[in-house]
């Protein structure tokens, strides 16, 4: 069974269609970027995975664990004070059982637990900071404990790599492989650039004006699949091991999109 | 002076019933109250602690009038004042601070006319600094029940909703995507926060009310960083200063102008352990 599947999975909000018929499968121990510029239905699409909001037509498939949905899941927003009395140990020790009432029972395998998960994120040595103390990329690792620590089949991120600099970057990219491969779970992460994640990716989810594309890297970022996805040409460059997707020749370009002259460049 | 000494060395006051019910009603709401306020202050609600507490005073002063136990009247106005924030989704935007502070405007002015309307009448003499700034060491015995009743329920609350509100405060997003109703999660927590106030209200008077619900709760936050930790803390800190508060407000009838308010002690004493949290904040800021 796999991780997750999506099939002719339409959102309509107010009359506008945010999604579009978008269908695929992601099997288990595979790397999936969920890749499209802001507005392209990416922060909607995961909305829907997590059961937050119900499609207006088509059947969303999650793996489930006793019942519950088997996701973890690390958002894009997470603003915290660094007076907030919480250490990163704390936070990932809520991921075990955050969501039961009454008072958590401490004991010997919670904590150990609590250690291994950290110590898989590389975040032994910053586990007892404040977690509004932290850097961005530190955050990150204390989240994705936090999601991983229920032994999750699915691992969702919204926009992980936003606001990190290159470096950090790269080493969350590169652990999120590295848990997608050893605890084979499946691993869908959003992004509206996906240079960062291409080195690693095993598939991609393109969206645009939410119609989806599925695929292999090499099958789905290529200039006619992108130009039918968008409705109008654009070109797939790929110069020094990055892709860049630029606007083709916008004569072309359907007169009712207008806001793709906002951004001829959509991934750089 | 030696007066004074004898105040300290042959206490009147452990054996004193009048102290004895204090100290156990003021121990009771000051736990209460800074184990809540740890939460309020981590959700960035303290204005709206704030309104609540003076909300209140109209409550406190209607009780007078009418002839109900002012906590009564307190708790009543609180929880109402709570549910009608709730309606207008005050917990989801921190920011509302003008439509807070209008209505906290209006409930000093309902205040303002209740003590009037109840000022021609013997009884009530004394109800405006009661109602305002509280006063501990007249309260009847009868309402003990009720602030041990209100206290257990408000202490329940957040014991329940402990893990929940933790995951709401880091993130109402992620909290909600594992299945929490961070709405009722909020609205439970309001509902709690107001009867602390009206407990705290009751003891230390309206106006000084958040004075115990955050002042606590914000030394704690500088002192520890695990949160059941900050709880316990803040429970100490809030008992110590209450306590310490009766103390010296007891021996303070040996003083010039005899008998100086409890409420005065209590919140000269939770600045005081603010102002000595901070050195101790700014090292634990440092990280290694």
């Amino acid at each position: 069974m796999p991780a997750l599947e999506l099939s002719d999975v339409t959102v309509q909000l107010g009359g506008r269609t945010i999604l579009d018929d978008v269908s695929f499968t992601l099997g288990q121990g595979e790397l999936t970027g969920l890749i499209g510029s802001n507005g392209a239905g990416k922060t909607t699409l995961l909305r829907v995975i997590l059961g937050l909001l119900a499609p207006t037509r088509g059947t969303v498939t999650v793996a489930t664990d006793g019942g519950r949905r088997s996701i973890g899941y690390v958002p894009q927003k997470f603003m915290l004070d660094p007076d907030m009395p919480l250490r990163g140990r704390d936070m990932v020790a809520l991921g075990i059982d955050g969501h039961r009432l009454g008072l958590p029972r401490p004991s010997r395998a919670r904590r150990e637990l609590v250690q291994q998960m950290l110590a898989a994120v590389d975040a032994e040595a910053f586990a007892d900071a404040r977690v509004g103390q932290l850097s961005g990329g530190e955050q990150q690792r204390i989240l994705i404990a936090h999601a991983l620590i229920s032994h999750p089949r699915l691992l969702l991120l919204d926009e992980p790599l936003a606001n990190l600099d290159l470096r950090s970057a790269r080493e969350v990219v590169n652990l999120l492989a590295r848990i997608a491969r050893e605890q084979q779970i499946s691993v869908l992460i959003s992004a509206h650039e996906m240079n960062a994640l291409l080195p690693v990716m095993d598939r991609v989810v393109y969206l645009a004006d939410g119609r989806a594309a599925c695929g292999t890297v090499d099958e789905i970022v290529r200039s006619e699949v992108l130009s039918r996805l968008y409705g109008h040409p654009v070109e797939v460059l790929r110069v020094h091991g990055r892709v860049i997707v630029v606007a083709g020749d916008s004569d072309d370009a359907e007169p009712t999109h207008p806001h793709h002259h906002d951004h001829d460049v959509e991934i750089f | 002076m030696q007066a004074f000494l004898r105040a300290i060395v042959e206490p009147g006051f452990f054996s004193s019933p009048q102290v004895q019910l204090a100290a156990a009603i003021g121990g009771v709401v000051s736990i209460v109250a800074a184990g809540i306020g740890v939460f309020t202050v981590i959700r960035g609600q303290s204005f709206a602690g704030e309104a609540l507490g003076d909300i209140g005073a109209a409550g406190g002063s209607s009780s007078y009038l009418i002839g109900i136990g002012p906590l009564w009247g307190f708790a009543g106005i609180s929880v109402a004042a709570s549910a009608a924030m709730e309606l207008i989704g005050i917990q989801r935007v921190r920011g509302r601070d003008l439509a807070t502070g209008i209505v906290l405007g209006f409930g000093f002015g309902l205040a303002a006319l209740f003590l009037y309307l109840g000022s021609n009448d013997e009884s009530t003499t004394g109800a405006t600094i009661s109602v305002l700034f509280g006063s501990i060491f007249a309260i009847s015995s009868s309402s003990l029940p009720l602030v041990l009743g209100l206290g257990a329920i408000t202490a329940a609350i957040v014991a329940t909703l402990y893990r929940p509100l933790l995951l709401v405060s880091v993130s109402p997003e992620l909290a909600a995507a594992r299945g929490i109703h961070v709405r009722a999660v909020g609205a439970a927590y309001l509902f709690a926060m107001s009867v602390a106030v009206a407990l705290s209200a009751f003891t230390i008077g309206a106006i000084l009310s958040t004075a115990l619900l955050v002042g606590p709760a914000a030394s704690a936050l500088r002192l520890t960083s695990r949160p059941h930790r900050a709880i316990l803390a803040a429970a100490g800190i809030g008992l110590g200063c209450t306590w310490l508060g009766l103390l010296l407000a007891w021996d303070s009838y040996y003083w010039p102008h005899k008998g100086w308010p409890v409420s005065f002690f209590v919140v000269t004493l939770v600045l005081l352990v603010y102002l000595a949290s901070a050195p101790l904040s700014a090292r634990r800021r440092r990280r290694a």
